[in-house]
């Protein structure tokens, strides 16, 4: 698949201070994560990459647009949803996005359909015609991300877009990026501190810490790749059971009762049960668990801090 | 009852030419500044005047009404009336810049709303044209718009003979009258982009004027001199066009300074409008 967003030693230097250091990677995926703590710099990126900050060394490539030479491209195939409250309070939702519309090329009859069409898609259809102002936070989010698809984006850039939502409207918002995701018309780039929203909508992330890229992953690779953790709380038999389960393929801790086992490629949990059932072992607690991108995100952390 | 689409899908048609889409800005703003219905009869009022001059000239060469009041004419068409006519439109045009002005960008930078403008193929450039385009617009509408129908009217009335001998105010009527706009609306953009609150932005247009004029005046008495003229606004304008009417002039600065100040000050307000116009902040540190 052709890359989405090329990052090729980018360096971006704000107030006299570097706020991004030579990011390099090449991300291709249909939902891309900007992951990272707090002031990481994704932000930054984002701004970078639609061109609101000059690089300051190296560049970037945008659906294969640089965006030191053609950024009117690049804003003509991106759609914008940014972190902070932003609107225009004396308009209503309706004339908001079409006016966005308008801006992005749509000629006017084509941006009002697009926007009540929009409006419509995530959930504001019945509040359309309410001038932005009144609108709490959860629908200025939705009225936000309903600008940035007005348009028929081929890129999507979500800056936090579970900002500041109760859980319902979280759960909503996620809905919809995995929907469009889903379509196959756009791809995503969602930039979130929040490891949830990442690993619920992403195939791929980007991990920055301090302006410096930490990691890169595959999301579904890496699961593939990480280990599995199995809990067992058995009842009965001897130590024979212990013994044979270490024959199969993982590491084995027992503890009295209980065994904790590290599970490799090839284990499979019905051995599990045909053993226990040589051994008249009755078994009553089985917690499953595998590395979660919290894991990745605190491996990849570490590794970081313990960087020269 | 219209029926849409509940599902995301990409746009597959036409767009509109880029150079066009500073309209679409222009548009909006335009829509939102006449939903004032105190505007609105503002704007009407500024219509008076022009009205009033138009009956005016026509009473002029009306025979039976000169032949009523035993006279030739009742003033002269020359120079002065246009002259006079863009002083009073002037000033109608600055209160109108006053009143639409502050909301132009003011709105925008208090929502946070610049980033959604500056993320799509739009520049810089093109949203202060699109704002800049309303003023520009209405104000024309008031002052040369109507002052060349004058014109016309009274080179339709008077003949041949007055448009050869007045041809050149045809060219002043319109350059003093941009120079008026453009001066206004920089200015009104400028510190409506500076300052959050619109109103507070309206204040500082009216004391941008009132003080300039105010501490000139001030630096001429105490310095004696004339170049305290400089920072008086007013005066500038007026200076200007007391030279493009050929009308004598109580401004103790030459032309070409007052022309040089107003492009000073035009050049600083852009710098302004650059500086401030920008989808982020950066903070120094």
């Amino acid at each position: 698949m052709a890359p989405v967003i090329e990052l090729d030693g980018l360096g971006v230097t704000l107030g006299g201070r570097k706020i991004l250091e030579e990011l390099k990677c090449s991300l291709s995926g249909r939902a891309i994560g900007l992951l990272g703590p707090n002031g990481a710099g994704k932000s930054t990126l984002i701004n970078t990459l639609l061109g609101f900050y000059p690089p300051a060394a190296g560049t970037a490539r945008v659906l294969g647009c640089d965006i030191r030479a053609e950024m009117k491209q690049i804003r003509a195939l991106a759609g914008y949803m940014p972190e902070s409250e932003c609107f225009i309070a004396h308009l209503t939702a309706v004339s908001f996005v079409r006016l966005m519309a308008e801006l992005s090329g749509l000629p006017s009859d084509a941006a009002l359909e697009r926007a009540h069409e929009a409006l419509f898609y995530v959930g504001l259809g019945e509040a359309r015609y309410r001038l932005l102002g009144t609108y709490s936070l959860g629908m200025k989010q939705l009225a936000k991300l309903a600008q940035a698809i007005a348009h028929g984006p081929r890129l999507l850039i979500l800056d936090e877009p579970t900002n500041g939502l109760d859980p319902p409207a979280r759960q909503r918002m996620i809905r919809l990026i995995r929907e469009m995701r889903d379509t196959r018309d756009l791809h995503i780039l969602l930039c979130s501190h929040l490891l949830r929203d990442v690993e619920e909508t992403c195939e791929e992330v980007l991990i920055l810490k301090d302006g410096h890229q930490v990691h890169y992953a595959n999301l579904e690779e890496e699961r593939k790749a990480n280990r599995r953790f199995l809990e067992l709380e058995t009842v009965g038999g001897d130590g024979a059971f212990a013994e044979a389960v270490e024959r199969l393929d993982c590491e084995c801790a027992a503890t009295g009762r209980r065994l904790k086992m590290v599970l490799g490629q090839d284990f499979a949990i019905r051995d599990l049960y045909r053993l226990a059932e040589e051994h008249g072992v009755q078994i009553r607690r089985l917690n499953y668990r595998r590395d979660s991108l919290e894991d990745i995100f605190l491996k990849a952390m570490e590794n970081h801090n313990g960087r020269p | 009852m219209a029926v849409h689409k509940r599902s995301y899908h990409a746009y597959a048609g036409d767009l509109t030419p880029r150079w066009s889409r500073f309209l679409v800005v222009s548009r909006y703003a335009c829509q939102n500044a006449l939903s004032s219905k105190n505007l609105v009869a503002y704007f009407a009022l500024c219509f008076v005047y022009p009205l009033g001059c138009a009956l005016a000239l026509y009473a002029n060469h009306n025979p039976r009404l000169l032949a009523l009041f035993n006279t030739s004419s009742f003033f002269d068409p020359g120079a002065k009336l246009f002259f006079h006519f863009l002083r009073i439109q002037g000033t109608l045009g600055f209160v109108l810049t006053a009143f639409v002005g502050p909301g132009l960008v003011s709105p925008d930078l208090a929502n946070n709303a610049l980033p959604l403008y500056l993320c799509r193929p739009f520049s810089k450039a093109e949203y202060v044209m699109g704002k800049i385009f309303v003023l520009l617009a209405l104000l024309s509408l008031i002052t040369w718009v109507p002052g060349e129908t004058l014109f016309l009217i009274q080179c339709s009335l008077a003949g041949a003979s007055w448009l050869a001998t007045n041809f050149w105010m045809i060219s002043s009527i319109f350059l003093g009258s941009a120079v008026e706009i453009l001066v206004f609306s920089l200015l009104a953009l400028a510190l409506s982009a500076w300052i959050k609150r619109r109103r507070a932005a309206g204040a500082a247009l009216l004391g941008v004027f009132f003080f300039g004029a105010g501490f000139g005046q001030a630096i001429n008495a105490v310095l004696r001199t004339t170049n305290g003229s400089l920072i008086d606004l007013a005066k500038l304008i007026a200076r200007v066009e007391d030279q493009l009417f050929r009308q004598h002039t109580s401004v103790g600065i030459s032309a070409a300074d007052a022309w040089v100040a107003l492009v000073a000050i035009s050049a600083f307000c852009l710098l302004l409008l650059q500086k401030k116009v920008k989808a982020y902040e950066v903070v120094r540190g």
